[in-house]
């Protein structure tokens, strides 16, 4: 099994879609070919503003261009988005509820950059923020129908983004949906929430454990706030082993917290995993090495599983191997800053 | 108006507003006093002799407070109508310490637009003449209380002004303690950078903050070679010499244009100067301190 592999989609996709839309603005900060908008800047010279390496000052003209009725896109690393000015984007940004979006790149451990550049609590210190609005994309298709989505929220959000070489693992005619969860596979043993990469990490053990008989109830999350969809609510109360959220983020504050919260106001009476970095900081290595020495990979999804059913389902190495997308850990994906 | 009747009419309102301060102050038992003695001619001469705002009819009576903005509160009711409505070709006034509120409430009152007893809701719950000015409040229409926020916000709204060809210029007014944050020096370089020659800015440079004078807490001289150096004009000036402050405000020049106006953290009330290091708030610590003030204020307003 594998998926179409689509460069760079960001690049292009934004240049079509921000044709027509004048207002639209990009503000960089000194990493503008690696947030894929060199060709913007190229092509609308105009509307492309370099504000260097000062993201607090970034921050507020962003905010002050939205109060004129402009839509400034800020492109850069996820986490020079909330860690150094996360007083400007609280005050300045988001009390005011401004249409600035704030489009992150390489989250959590997706760079070798080390502990610097890995946004590892954004979701969690960005969810606490009044009037935010969190996506996080999970595929080629997420990525590119995100922009609409975003565009149509009258206030300010922040964007998970993926870059470079990205899968496409939902149909292009499937476009993100507002608040919506993507529902991948139906059961009743466990019911599985992935967000972001987890999503297709997953969807590599998926076959191996529906093989033995394991019934998965697998939901895509792509709305992280509000995080208010229905389909979330059901899904918990259906898991008769339980429930497993599975993110590339702290297990405090980001998807795993958000489901407990359901789970609690809805008395959901299961037992939750939380795969995701367990209270710890990173390191600089490659996002395949990473994932299994925090055990976010589809290895340690297994393990949980087993524990949540109390058998072992003796899926080897190999077998995982076989199961191991092109698209995930091809070199072709191994990337410079 | 003639330049001399400007000027007097600046007077007549820096005076007031430092009379409207003190005796808020008497009848509050505290109040950022200082600041109104050292920016009551700045502030006087930018609403009087330098900014180009609409005119309003009435002076308008203060909002109650009627909630923070949400997502899709693309109508939120600022302090800016305080100043008129929004035009191409008028000035905007982005006021950045906003612990100034009480200095910049006076001087609205004083120029006619806020209600005389405006000031009666001040600190009052359910108001928006908060101690601290927000965007709801009289005069603002940013959220600046967490200093040094506002010249990026400012450089925001003259960028964008500046990419739709409008003719009004965008005005900050700070303090001197924001040239602590490291941000101010973001906006500076970015500002210059874009050149915004459309943004103004005046500076109380009145050399004291909370902890006391600012060389003895963290010096920012020398500020006019600081600020030159990042590609600005910069012009010095008594910040109580009125005719110099509006003579460097009439400046026309291709870069972002600031105003350095030098203060007396005492100016007019000599008594102030007995708090000395201290004079961030003035909050009475005896019955007898507060009647020596209010004979002051007397003799003031005789």
């Amino acid at each position: 099994m594998s998926y179409e592999i689509v460069a760079r989609p960001h690049q292009q996709n934004f240049i079509d879609w921000a044709k027509d839309k004048p207002e639209v603005l990009v503000l960089s900060a000194d990493l503008t070919n690696s947030c894929e908008v060199g060709k913007w800047r190229d092509t609308y010279p105009d509307r492309f503003f370099s504000m260097g390496m000062a993201e607090q000052n970034m921050m507020g003209m962003a905010a002050g261009l939205a109060r004129e009725g402009f839509e400034p896109w800020l492109h850069t690393f996820s986490v020079f988005l909330y860690r150094r000015p996360l007083d400007q984007l609280q005050m300045s940004v988001a009390y005011p509820a401004l249409k600035v979006r704030l489009v992150g790149f390489l989250p959590g451990i997706m760079t070798p950059g080390g502990v610097t550049h890995q946004a590892i609590e954004d979701i969690a210190i960005l969810r606490t923020i009044p009037n935010m609005t969190i996506f996080e994309v999970g595929d080629a298709t997420e990525a590119m129908s995100v922009l609409d989505i975003a565009h149509a929220v009258d206030g300010p959000v922040y964007i998970r983004m993926l870059r470079g070489e990205v899968s496409r693992i939902f149909p292009i005619d499937e476009p993100f949906v507002f608040n919506t969860a993507r529902v991948l596979s139906r059961g009743s043993d466990i019911t599985l929430i992935t967000s972001g990469i987890a999503t297709e990490e997953a969807l590599r053990a998926i076959p191996l454990l529906q093989e033995r008989g394991v019934s998965i109830f697998h939901l895509h999350v792509s709305t992280l706030k509000p995080f208010t969809d229905p389909q979330i609510a059901e899904a918990l109360k259906s898991a008769k082993h339980g429930v497993i959220t599975m993110e590339n983020h702290s297990i405090i504050g980001g998807l795993g917290s958000a489901v407990a919260e359901v789970m609690a106001e809805n008395g959901v009476q299961a037992t939750l995993q939380r795969i995701g970095l367990k209270d710890t900081y990173a390191h600089g290595a490659s996002q395949k090495y990473l994932m299994s020495e925090y055990e976010l990979d589809a290895a340690a999804l297994i393990k949980r599983i087993e524990k949540a059913i109390g058998r072992s389902l003796n899926i080897d190495e190999d077998e995982l191997n076989e199961q191991r997308l092109v698209s995930v850990h091809s070199n072709a994906k191994v990337e410079a800053l | 108006m003639h330049e001399s009747e400007i000027i007097k009419e600046i007077e007549r309102v820096a005076i007031g507003i430092r009379h409207r301060v003190l005796a808020h102050t008497l009848s509050n038992n505290g109040g950022y006093m200082s600041q109104a003695c050292s920016s009551a001619e700045l502030l006087a001469s930018l609403y009087v002799g330098i900014l180009s705002f609409s005119t309003i009819g009435e002076p308008i009576d203060p909002p109650i407070f009627e909630g923070v903005p949400k997502i899709g509160t693309r109508t939120y009711k600022t302090g800016v109508q305080f100043h008129g409505e929004k035009g191409p070709d008028y000035d905007r006034l982005i006021s950045s310490p906003a612990h100034y509120a009480l200095v910049i409430y006076a001087a609205l009152i004083e120029t006619g637009r806020l209600r005389e007893d405006g000031l009666e809701h001040f600190n009052r719950d359910g108001s928006t003449v908060e101690m601290i000015g927000a965007e709801h409040s009289p005069g603002f229409e940013t959220t600046t209380g967490s200093l040094a926020q506002a010249l990026s916000q400012a450089s925001g709204i003259a960028l964008a002004r500046k990419i739709r060809n409008e003719s009004g210029r965008t005005w900050v007014f700070m303090s001197d303690g924001e040239f602590q944050e490291g941000q101010t020096y973001e906006a500076l370089q970015a500002a210059s950078f874009h050149r915004l020659s459309n943004l103004r800015v005046i500076v109380d440079v009145n050399r004291s903050q909370c902890d006391g004078p600012m060389d003895s807490v963290m010096t920012i001289e020398p500020l006019s070679l600081r600020i030159k150096a990042f590609g600005w004009d910069v012009s010095v000036v008594n910040g109580h010499d009125i005719s110099a402050i509006l003579k460097a405000a009439e400046q026309v020049t291709s870069r972002p244009h600031m105003i350095l106006c030098y203060t007396d953290p005492v100016r007019s009330l000599p008594i102030l100067a007995e708090r000395a290091p201290v004079l961030h708030y003035l909050r009475f610590t005896s019955a007898e301190e507060r009647i020596r003030y209010e004979n002051v204020y007397q003799e003031m307003t005789k």
